[in-house]
């Protein structure tokens, strides 16, 4: 979008604070619909506030935020990766078979990694190297993907893991659960690297005007493709856990992520028009929806409104941010 | 910024020409490899099997490739086919009255795509997260509407939609062909037409001439809806049934029958011709894979792998050009 340059002066006055409010302000917000969400759960339900809810919430949050992260860095690229959900099922099912192959936690969480990596690899050739359009290519890759994991598992589910490699999704550390850690790790990890790494820059740069930052010097592609690969990371590490806390493995098993992993990053803030958003508001828009799907759960509210509700909520999310970026942009 | 493109008719004969190849070689390959390979693939019947089988897809994929004009998507079309399928279904097992099923059918198809619609048109989300949504909300509505269970025992009126003949031909191929007529004619025929090539290929040279781009882009969303509730009252009749997960993935192959068929995601360059073949490409791979006894699952694979295929010999014969 444009800026008339009257509008110049007074936005460069503001500039400091409209930077500070641009990301605090949202932040708040989320925050805020959280409390909201918690506070009105705890009343209407009387199994919220207890620690083993909490543990669950927490956990399933981390699952959702690990899957989300990478993705993130996709979405400030300004492109999109659909195929998330079906990446965790396919990296799921083959680090299982590896685990009941071996029997050794190490080749699974190998196995699992690298499929994860390759298809991120796949996806981030395909865009840049191809020229697809981000949501055809990974949506295509989607299909693919669960077509390679039915014809693998052919209908068997894979189960019992050795308890060395469970502990990373159902283990406990000082009496939290593993996966929380692991949560805050990437949360690092991502906050680090976007925020004080030339990478991270470039990719706030491409998805802010990538013409702009091929003028600039900046490895577009290769950026791009690195953005995928690591998305296709955080999804074989999701699928690890999630093997580990489910302690079985089918066919399926990734399927009903795909919307979740959107919405997450969506709700977060990240802005599908890219160079907008921040790893930590893909944090709060994990928890949130997970607050939302375990509150329905708690006031056994059948599974069935699940994508419904997951709908609506991303094209409120997505609606909201329309609409804040044609104000910014007038 | 986009540069200006002529719109011309020219723009939409030219790439034809030098696309008939892309999707002719990969169908006629396949059917070659399908005769030597598979028996029975070359016999009449398997042939008017293929038809009938690929006349739902056609229906999904000829306004999907209007979408596609226009630089978007529809993904909530699989689901919206198995919510209206599933409503159609309890419609006429609990009334009896056809009418009425079919009724059903085709609101909740016009419903979605009036929300999609809405959505792109006028509240500006980008179309595939919009369509993800509805995705969403028709599979959510679809699975609340019986429980998650399926309706079965359609009458046997409703079912000769699908096994009936007209004219000697099967009824689906009928009103298959009379679908792609229509839409054949719609785009190259009439203004509406022009409006989507401009849609996707020269949105200013709409804003200059006057013309609302908002309208014609529900519009466009609006047909792809209609025409996913009036497949659905085609799959109810060849499922016999109606289930809430049933159609889920066709948007895949609607998708995939299209870019098959040559149609770019940019700039506007659509080939309705194109989208035929495209679907029969599907309906062929489809078919000869059952025939050889490959798994559904790999079938999807497969098809995946083809769009590639095509994606790739599109773009060399584009760098010839």
């Amino acid at each position: 979008m444009t800026t008339t340059s009257t509008a110049g002066q007074d936005k460069a006055r503001v500039g400091v604070s409209l930077v500070l409010s641009r990301e605090l302000v949202p932040l708040l917000y989320r925050l805020l619909v959280a409390a909201l969400l918690c506070s009105t759960l705890a009343l209407l339900t009387e199994s919220f506030l207890t620690a083993g809810n909490a543990v669950n919430v927490l956990r399933q949050t981390s699952l959702l935020f690990l899957m989300a992260t990478g993705l993130t860095l996709v979405v400030l690229t300004g492109g999109l990766d659909l195929s998330v959900g079906a990446n965790v099922g396919l990296s799921a099912c083959l680090a299982a078979i590896a685990l009941k192959a071996t029997g050794s936690p190490f080749a699974g969480i190998i196995v699992g990694l690298c499929t994860g990596l390759a298809v991120g690899l796949a996806n981030g050739l395909l865009v840049t190297y191809l020229r697809m359009p981000a949501f055809i290519a990974t949506y295509g890759m989607l299909w693919f993907l669960q077509g390679v994991t039915f014809t693998v598992m052919a209908g068997e589910t894979v189960h019992g893991f050795p308890s060395s490699f469970r502990i990373i999704g159902s283990g406990f550390l000082f009496g939290v659960p593993v996966p929380v850690f692991i949560m805050l790790a990437f949360l690092a990890l991502g906050t680090l690297l976007t925020r004080y790494t030339t990478l991270g820059q470039q990719i706030y740069a491409i998805g802010a005007n990538r013409e702009a930052a091929r003028l600039s010097g900046i490895p577009v592609r290769s950026r791009i493709i690195l953005a995928y690969v690591l998305s296709g990371g955080t999804a074989g590490l999701a699928s690890l856990v999630f093997l580990a806390r489910l302690n079985s493995a089918e066919g399926d098993i990734g399927e009903p992520l795909t919307l979740p992993a959107i919405a997450a990053v969506l709700i977060g803030g990240t802005s599908l028009f890219g160079g907008v958003g921040t790893v930590f508001g893909t944090l709060m828009g994990a928890l949130v929806l997970t607050l939302v799907l375990n509150g329905m759960n708690l006031l056994s509210i059948q599974t069935n409104w699940q994508p419904l509700v997951t709908g609506v909520i991303i094209i409120v999310a997505v609606f909201i941010d329309t609409v804040a970026r044609r104000r910014g942009a007038v | 910024m986009p540069e200006t493109r002529a719109l011309a008719p020219a723009r939409l004969s030219r790439p034809a020409v030098i696309r008939v190849p892309g999707v002719a070689i990969v169908l006629s390959t396949l059917c070659l490899a399908l005769t030597v390979l598979a028996p029975g693939f070359a016999s009449l019947g398997n042939l008017a099997n293929v038809l009938s089988q690929s006349s739902v897809l056609l229906l999904l994929a000829l306004p999907m490739t209007f979408v596609i004009m226009t630089e978007g998507i529809d993904l909530s079309v699989g689901a919206v086919l198995a919510c209206g399928s599933l409503l159609c279904a309890f419609v006429v097992t609990t009334t009896g009255s056809i009418p009425l099923a079919v009724g059903t059918a085709v609101s909740v198809g016009v419903a979605f795509g009036l929300l999609n619609g809405v959505l792109v048109a006028f509240a500006r989300i980008p179309p595939f997260v919009a369509t993800l949504g509805t995705l969403g909300i028709a599979q959510g509505v679809a699975l609340l509407a019986t429980d998650g269970q399926a309706v079965v025992g359609i009458p046997a009126a409703l079912r000769s939609v699908y096994s009936g003949t007209l004219i000697g031909l099967p009824e689906p191929v009928v009103l298959a062909a009379v679908a792609y007529a229509a839409f054949h004619l719609l785009l190259y025929r009439t203004r509406f037409g022009t409006y989507i090539v401009a849609l996707g290929g020269n949105r200013e040279a709409l804003d200059l001439a006057g013309v609302s781009k908002s309208r014609n882009l529900l519009t466009t969303y609006l047909l792809s809806g209609a025409m996913a509730g009036a497949a659905a009252v085609l799959m109810t009749a060849r499922m016999n049934s109606g289930h809430p997960t049933a159609g889920i993935g066709m948007e895949f192959e609607a998708v995939a029958a299209v870019a098959i068929g040559g149609t770019s995601f940019a700039r506007g360059d659509g080939w309705i011709f194109g989208t035929l073949l495209g679907v029969l490409t599907v309906g062929v791979l489809r078919n000869g894979l059952n025939l050889l006894g490959v798994a559904s699952s790999t079938q999807i694979a497969a098809l995946g792998a083809l769009v590639i295929v095509s994606f790739l010999i599109d773009r060399s014969g584009n760098r010839n050009r």
